[in-house]
Order: C-alpha cells, then structure tokens, then sequence
C-alpha cells in the first residue's frame, strides 16, 4: 500500500536552529531516504521550498485564479512529503516516526487510492 | 426428532451466540481481512447452526465449526458476486488459500485473534470518540443503540462513528495485529485507556442525571478480566485492581435518595468485600512484579481506603506518599489536587488550601469544577465563608451531574 506522509513544521522553529544543528537534520533526513529507497519502500521525497513561495490555484466558473500563498495558514507549514510502500498503516507509522522532522514537526500519513495514472 | 430435542438444540445455538460469537467474529475478521464481511459471515454461519444443529445434532467442536462455515459462506458470497464484480473471485481465490480451513490450527489461534480486535478497536489512529464504541460493540456485543444510551449520544452519531472507523481501518490498512513487543508498552496503553474510560463512563457519567450507569463498569470489568487472561502484564493487573476497589464502593456511593455520598461520610460495611479483597490480591501481584505503573499506584491508593475501617483511622500519611510517587510516574495536575486533598488531611485543611491556590493559580484547572469544590470545602472548614460561597458557586456553574450539583448547592445552603 501506498502512503503519502506530508511533513509538517514550522518554518521559525527550523530558522531558529543553529546552522550546523539545520545541516545535521538535513544530512539525517538525506540517509534516512537513502536507507528507506535501498528497502525498496520509498517511492518519492522531497523537501520543499519555504511557504512565501507557495501558489493556489483554484478554477471558478471557467476563471482561472492564483493566488499568493498556502491553501491554508496554519502555525506549521507543509515542509516536504515521502511517497513510500509498505504494507499496512504500522509501518507507514514506523517509518513515519524515524523521519528526524518528526522530533519538531508533524508527519500527517495519508493513504493513497489506488487508481488513476499512478502506476 | 422430538420437539424437546431441537427446543434444547435452539436454545443451545442461543446461549452459544452469547458466549462465543465476538471468538467467531475475532477469527473470522482475521480470516476476511474485513469487518463487515466478517460480521455478514457470523450471522449466516449462526443462521446455519439454527437450521443443522436440531437436526443434526451440535458439532463436536461448535467454535471451530461456525468460524469454518462463516468463511465457507463467505467465499461462496463472493463467488456468486462475482458475476457483477469480477475482482471479488480473486479476492475469494485469495482467501481459500491463503487461510487453512482445519479446525484445530484455528483454534489455537482464538486467543490471538481476541487481542487481534482489541488491538484494532484501540487503534491509536481511530479518534478516541471512535474506540469506545468501537470496542463496546465488536469486542463487547453491545447493540449501537446500548452504546448510544451508555455514552447518553444518538444512536445515529454512533452509528456513524463506527462506519467511519471500519473505513478508516480499510482504507489506511490498520493491520489486524497484536503489536510487536517493542511496542507493546505504548500499544496497551491506549488499550488500558479506553477501558478505563468506558469504566469512568460508567461510574462517574460527566453528564446526565443517574450518578452511574453501572451496566458499562461491568463490562470494563469483563474486558480488564479477559485483557489479564491475555496479557498478564503488571499495568493490566494494575487496571483491573483499580477498577475493582472503584467498583467496590459503588453501593455506598449513592444515598438512597439518589445523592452523591463522599468518601469520608460512605458507610463501609456496604463496601463490596468480595470485589476489595480480590482487588487487593491483584495489587500484591502487580507489585511483585517490579514494574510499577500510575494503574497500580492508583489502585494501592484506593486499597489503603478500602483497608481502612474509617476514614479517620486511614494512613493519610501513606496515602500522600504514594501520590509522591504517582506524579513522579505520571504528573498532572488533577493527581495534585488529590494529593492536596490528602495533605489537607494529614497536615491541616491551611496546608491543603495553600497546595490547592498555588494549583488554581497556574490556570491549568480553572474549568475543573472539583478543584473549585474542594477549595470551598477546605475553606468551609478554615471558617472562611464567603471565600467558601464563592468557590461552591463557581463548582455549580461547572458541574454538569444532576447529583453533584444538588451535592453542591446543599453546600451552598448550609453555608448561608
């Protein structure tokens, strides 16, 4: 099964970290992917750019709009995603827990349907 | 065949249902890998057992023969569905063989598969307004409409909850496990959790106006037993003590008028002996295993009051002792204002209050109406009334019990 784990934080808390503290959770978070993807069980990562850079768009009655900013502002910000395949919702957990964002941030597991163009 | 025979035959698949279907349906959800279908398949095997049973007399092991018809007819559902739905015949295909059908290899798993649904009910993905229903109906066998009178909510809202669970647990593929032991401490504690909860729910109702509803303690008592029998495990143990000693007091509780008797005015010879003393025996048992948790300190707690003939005569000094511990165990503000209340006793109601107003100053338990109520008490007895008619009237406007606001506004009238 497929899950989609949205890593949430908030953009200060990870501002406020001393450089050398950001460059060791990035290097941890950059193994934990590589360890994860030699398992076989990650599909896709990323991290992302901070939200200021963020665009929504949204199509009402044939016009398009897009408009600066999040779909929504909340104190945590959507920071960077994994796509991995396990086979049920405790590992997605397991895996989800040991990604280093998780200490500071939130990891929200989403399931993925399986249809579409996807495979 | 004699009309005595099937009579007794009916009457056996009836008191069968009762004692063994929630095995049944545990196996068979293992087995479908769906709740739903499994609970379909529960009511046909029994159905099936109407119709065989007083003819052909009961199966030699009746356990093993519903789980392995319920899955026979199951597959033959999808089978015959299959004409609409073709992915079901693969679906069918995959069940008959990935699961054996012999009866002895089932058997043994049963008790597994008990924990199996526990485990799943008390997922800590599923809301906790999810869990409790969720436990009382598949672990239980309550009715959604038994469950929606216990929890005083609507039988819809129930409903509701437990169909969007079942979704949750398809849809995110929550796994029908018991959890690895490296998990397992986390795993029962949401467990203990729920069934402490559905015991509160029963004993002290947060809403409503009946001090308890005694039918939803029992049955956390039922599943704090079968959780002991399957997991021996010292917080376990703790649990079912606790909720024992709790339960003991329950005839003292209430007067007969209906209202809330405190702990230090209850008459003790109606204290339920039985339950105290088997209560006390498990404590001694959960001690002895080294591994002391806030279940089994609540409970030495409540066995101190139960061994003690008044609460003049109680060790108050053990009592704060052992809310030492507790808040080193598992700090909150509510176990302080306990161990406050038992300060107030052995050092004076002047201590108590001091460790009360420092608590109510930090904010924590502003909208906590006993914190309120046992201010006043401890300045009722300081003689400082008009503090005492202030803190009595801010615990009535934040009690939402029938008794303890008519507990509360007796206070009020004494003091006046």
């Amino acid at each position: 099964m497929k899950y989609l784990c949205l890593v949430y934080l908030e953009e200060k808390i990870l501002k406020g970290f001393p450089s050398d503290t950001r460059r060791a959770i990035s290097d941890d978070a950059m193994s934990y992917c590589e360890k994860l993807q030699k398992a076989g069980r990650l599909l896709a990562a990323s991290p992302l750019h901070p939200v200021e850079t963020a665009t929504t768009v949204r199509v009402r009655e044939g016009t398009i709009s897009a408009t600066d900013g999040p779909f929504a502002e909340t104190k945590e910000q959507l920071g960077g995603f994994l796509m991995i395949d396990v086979p049920d919702l405790n590992d997605a957990i397991r895996i989800a827990a040991q990604f280093p964002a998780a200490k500071f941030g939130s990891i929200e597991v989403r399931p993925m349907k399986e249809l579409g163009c996807a495979d | 065949m004699g009309d005595d025979v099937s009579t007794g035959a009916r009457a056996k698949v009836d008191e069968f249902y009762r004692a063994e279907s929630r095995y049944v349906l545990a196996t068979l959800i293992r087995l479908l890998g769906d709740f739903d279908a499994a609970e379909e398949a529960l009511q046909e095997a029994f159905s099936v057992a109407m119709e065989q049973w007083p003819r052909d007399g009961i199966p030699a092991n009746p356990r093993a023969w519903l789980v392995s018809t319920g899955r026979f007819k199951a597959i033959d559902g999808m089978r015959r569905r299959a004409r609409y739905d073709a992915s079901l015949n693969e679906l069918a295909h995959h069940i008959e063989t990935t699961t054996g059908d012999s009866s002895e290899q089932e058997d043994e798993h049963i008790e597994d598969d008990r924990l199996r649904l526990i485990f799943t009910c008390c997922h800590p993905a599923l809301a906790e307004e999810a869990q409790i229903p969720m436990t009382l109906r598949e672990v239980c066998n309550l009715t959604t409409e038994e469950i929606a009178r216990a929890l005083l909510t609507k039988p819809a809202t129930i409903a509701q909850r437990i169909v969007r669970a079942k979704a949750k647990i398809r849809d995110a593929r929550i796994p029908y496990e018991v959890p690895p032991p490296s998990e397992l401490p986390e795993r029962i504690e949401t467990v203990l959790r729920v069934v402490y909860l559905v015991f509160n729910e029963g004993y002290s109702a947060s809403f409503g106006t009946s001090l308890t509803r005694a039918e939803l303690s029992d049955e956390a008592i039922r599943l704090g037993r079968l959780l002991l029998q399957l997991l021996p495990e010292p917080e376990v143990i703790g649990l079912l003590a606790l909720m024992l000693l709790h339960e003991s007091r329950r005839p003292a509780r209430t007067s007969a008028t209906g209202d809330l008797v405190l702990l230090e005015q209850q008459d003790r010879s109606r204290w339920n002996r039985a339950q105290s003393s088997e209560g006390i025996s498990l404590i001694e048992r959960a001690l002895s295993m080294k591994r002391i948790g806030p279940y089994t300190l609540q409970a030495t707690i409540a066995a101190v009051h139960a061994e003690a003939p008044s609460a003049a005569e109680t060790d108050w000094a053990q009592i704060v002792a052992l809310y030492d511990l507790l808040l080193r165990v598992d700090p909150s503000p509510i176990v302080e204002l306990n161990r406050a209340a038992a300060v107030a006793i052995r050092d004076g109601p002047a201590k108590g209050l001091a460790l009360v107003d420092e608590l109510l100053a930090r904010g924590e338990l502003a909208t906590y109406h006993l914190a309120h109520a046992t201010r006043a008490d401890l300045c009722r007895r300081l003689g400082k009334n008009a503090d005492a008619r202030t803190s009595y009237e801010r615990a009535l406007a934040l009690a939402k019990q029938g008794p303890e606001q008519r507990f509360l506004r007796q206070r009020l009238m004494e003091l006046n």
